[in-house]
């Protein structure tokens, strides 16, 4: 571990990298599983089997799926506006992805004697004792979500077609509605914590075996953060800017082959990222039984509570009815806001007496 | 290493600049505006301040870009722009070469480059930029804040005010 490249040690990079990594890997795959699982459990939530065909009870299904959609004719609209057209699912795709590069999924690991934090952008500085990280992550994630809105306003006017400037335009008023009342929910969080750091978010709620979790002090903003990322998302029930019904599929109606794909695997990614941030936030991160014993355990309790919450999703989806766009409206900005607005006033308060 | 960085930030900072007032397709524009826009926040970043870096793309990239993408999707202008207009050139040409002076001058003769005060990027690693941030907005500048945001309300009324005449 001796050599250095520009002032750090040779581990430091081998463990940036295999990381990175781990973690992208660990989102595609997702991504592509989520896809199969939720085709699963709603339709056994329906009493259907779901996929069936393709390998052992469908499980290869994904993989068809892919290979289909990459074999299929690419199609640009003669009448589209072709850079626009081009580049908006590469910018869904990729504030979904990059946006994980802030979230710990687990504690500090040593390596042949070199301490590895489990989080992307952070790394232990030996001689500070401590890790260091983005300490604005929280930020960082709600300023890449803000930046996905362009993938689908560009998506929507570039195609040229009304139904997609439709979609893009709902999908645009609900994400920036929602992301306010997002943001303001969780400031509750941050009046506790008194740091924008997730790291340190995630350390402060390890302690009492559970019951330190930022669920039970803020019930209220985790229950609203939960629900507006699920709308600034567009998941069901909030899935308008898709509506099959009325939109054909909104603003990616015109998208085909591996454009359509981008979409799609934008939008699970975009779960993948709310679950582990609603799980960072409220429900202590990778914090769990034996966790100081075991470091390995922390990665485990992590992915475990995401794909809960991934569960939850779904099961959200098989269960509600779409909501109609002036009820989606008035429920972003005359319930959430303004209970948000109260539940920080009532946390100063009470924090000012406590 | 960061000097290399720099310059290629630098470069898609320019670029992207450029292309904003030669695209012929506003929404191209907007794009590169928005990468403009993006780099700025990259040089928050190195110069360590995070929290400037977040708010930056968030308010700018984020916020009014969505609304100025919105306003040139909503009143759809065209590609084809009208004729040059000559006086605008000479204008833009004037203001232009004087900014430029402008900007050289106070790069020249003052010490706008060298960092002065008590705020060292060692204090900002220990404390944290938005504390820093945070205790001088609510300590040493709590008026003009407060008068900005009674701006931002009156600015606030005054758009419901246009968009709904019948209250």
């Amino acid at each position: 571990m001796g050599i250095e490249i520009l002032g750090l040690p040779m581990m430091y990079y081998i463990a940036m990298v295999a990381k990175v990594l781990l973690a992208f890997v660990f989102v595609l795959l997702t991504v592509a599983y989520a896809t199969y699982a939720e085709r699963k459990i709603i339709g056994h939530m329906q009493v259907r089997l779901g996929p069936m065909r393709t390998g052992w009870h469908g499980l290869l299904q994904p993989i068809a799926d892919g290979l289909k959609l990459f074999f299929k004719e690419e199609i640009i609209p003669s009448q589209a506006s072709t850079f626009a057209f081009l580049v908006a699912p590469l910018i869904a795709l990729i504030p979904a992805f990059i946006t994980f590069a802030v979230i710990p999924f687990g504690g500090v690991i040593e390596v042949a004697g070199y301490k590895i934090p489990l989080q992307i952008a952070a790394y232990y500085d030996t001689t500070a004792g401590q890790v260091f990280d983005v300490n604005v992550g929280v930020l960082y994630i709600l300023a890449m979500s803000s930046l996905g809105v362009y993938g689908i306003v560009l998506a929507g006017w570039a195609s040229n077609s009304k139904y997609s400037l439709m979609g893009g335009l709902r999908a645009s008023a609900q994400m920036i509605s929602y992301e306010l009342a997002a943001g303001l929910s969780i400031i509750a969080v941050f009046m506790l914590s008194g740091t924008l750091s997730l790291t340190k978010i995630v350390e402060l709620q390890s302690g009492m075996g559970g019951f330190e979790w930022y669920l039970f002090k803020q019930p209220l903003a985790a229950f609203m953060f939960f629900i507006c990322s699920l709308a600034e998302i567009n998941r069901t029930p909030f899935d308008l800017p898709e509506a099959e019904t009325e939109l054909v599929s909104g603003f990616c109606t015109e998208y085909s082959s591996m454009k359509y794909a981008m979409f799609f695997m934008a939008e699970y990614a975009n779960m993948v990222t709310v679950c582990a941030l609603t799980v960072t936030l409220f429900l202590g991160g990778w914090n769990g039984p034996l966790t100081n014993a075991m470091p390995l355990l922390g990665p485990v309790y992590f992915v475990a509570k995401v794909y809960f919450l991934m569960f939850v999703c779904m099961w959200i989806r098989a269960t509600l009815p779409r909501y109609r766009y002036d009820q989606l409206m008035h429920l972003g900005w005359k319930v959430f806001i303004p209970v948000a607005l109260v539940n920080i006033v009532v946390t100063g308060i009470i924090g000012y007496f406590l | 290493m960061e000097t290399l960085f720099f310059l290629i930030i630098s470069l898609v900072a320019i670029v992207s600049a450029i292309l904003v007032i030669t695209c012929k397709n506003p929404i191209n524009s907007a794009l590169a505006l928005i990468m403009t826009f993006f780099c700025l926040a990259t040089y928050y970043v190195m110069l360590d301040a995070p929290f400037m870096a977040a708010v930056q793309v968030m308010v700018y990239a984020g916020a009014i870009m969505v609304l100025m993408v919105f306003t040139i999707m909503l009143l759809n202008v065209r590609v084809d722009a009208s004729k040059k207009h000559s006086h605008k050139l000479i204008f833009g040409t004037i203001v232009g070469f004087f900014t430029l002076i402008n900007i050289v001058v106070v790069l020249v003769k003052s010490r706008a480059a060298l960092p002065t005060g008590p705020y060292t990027g060692d204090m900002i690693k220990n404390i944290g930029h938005t504390e820093l941030i945070g205790r001088e907005i609510f300590t040493n500048f709590l008026l003009p804040f407060e008068i900005t945001s009674i701006l931002l309300l009156v600015a606030i009324v005054g758009a419901v005010i246009l968009a709904k005449k019948k209250i």
